[in-house]
């Protein structure tokens, strides 16, 4: 028995392919229901939730709120039109917030 | 630095002198904790970075292919070609801990059916670019759930060295300097009133001997 779920949210041509492999997928276009969605499944027993970049920039306050407990966690996928550099932006937010400076991508400007 | 409002008495300098040893040893722990956090969480990092990275460049790929089955397929046959999955993936989460911060772990394990195909779907209908994509998928997936934790961790390290640093800097510049201000004012006044009250017994003595030798 599966207790545990992973599911995946995003626009419906970039996450489709991810049924065959037995994750829970979720077609959303509006950035709301997609808010909705995500407080929702945190409820039940969805332990990763992937969702696209370009649903994730309009809904950050909702992501953010799941961001001090271990679980859900939310992990930010590029879409089919490819990576927005979101995901990156969130790991360089972390490097900011625990050094001070940013010391992994200072090389590139 | 400013003292603190307290009633220069000796029974406050020792309450004193105790809260200055609890905040020394506090702060030496808490600075502790922070540099080995700031250890771990520089060696976590780095890993974030490279694994997302390639999950990103990977992802994209997947997704080319992927688009290309939709759009040689019909989006009906499409679905129901993939609607019931043959493989399952199994997690199991936990809660690890890294110098006292909750931070999640997830056993990955994949279910194959080792006498179904990997693709739930006959050949026959559907096109070759499919195949490649859930390939592709199937790849990544185990990567993925990887980042997500390790993503996650990294989060939730960094809040908590923000959250650590503040206290050490708090106790460093701030507690720690008024206790000790505040101990030498009171040392100070404590000695004062003991050299006021040495003057005033030799004065009285001296008044004492001129009245006796006057008689």
């Amino acid at each position: 028995m599966c207790m545990y779920k992973m599911g995946v949210i995003g626009d419906k041509d970039s996450i489709l392919g991810f049924k065959a492999l037995g994750l829970s997928v979720f077609p959303v276009t509006q950035p709301e229901q997609a808010a909705r969605l995500i407080h929702k499944l945190a409820k039940e027993n969805y332990v990763i939730l992937f969702v696209t970049e370009s649903l994730a920039q309009d809904i950050k306050e909702t992501i953010d709120r799941y961001g001090s407990q271990p679980f859900p966690i939310i992990t930010l996928i590029p879409n089919n039109a490819g990576s927005m550099g979101l995901g990156m932006e969130g790991i360089k937010s972390n490097v900011e917030k625990a050094v001070g400076v940013d010391i992994l991508f200072g090389e590139r400007g | 630095m400013a003292i603190m409002r307290v009633n220069p008495t000796r029974m406050e300098l020792t309450r004193l002198k105790t809260r200055l040893q609890v905040a020394v040893r506090g702060h030496k722990l808490l600075k502790d904790k922070r540099d080995e956090m700031m250890r771990k969480f520089l060696d976590l990092i780095k890993q974030n970075k490279e694994l997302r990275e390639r999950v990103e460049q990977k992802l994209t790929l997947a997704f080319k292919d992927f688009v290309m089955a939709r759009a040689v397929m019909s989006s009906e046959v499409l679905e129901e070609a993939i609607m019931f999955p043959t493989r399952r993936v199994e997690i199991k989460p936990s809660i690890g801990n890294i110098m006292g911060v909750a931070v999640p772990v997830i056993e990955y394990k994949e279910v194959i059916d080792q006498e179904l195909s990997p693709y739930p779907y006959s050949f026959a209908a559907t096109s070759a670019e499919l195949d490649g994509a859930i390939a592709a998928f199937s790849d990544i997936l185990p990567l993925m759930v990887e980042l997500a934790q390790i993503e996650k961790t990294c989060q939730m390290l960094a809040d908590e060295i923000e959250k650590t640093r503040r206290r050490v800097n708090a106790l460093e510049y701030v507690i720690i300097p008024q206790l000790q201000e505040t101990i030498r004012y009171i040392t100070m006044k404590l000695d004062e009133n003991e050299r006021g009250n040495r003057t005033r017994l030799m004065k009285v003595k001296d008044m004492l001997e001129e009245k006796n030798a006057n008689v």
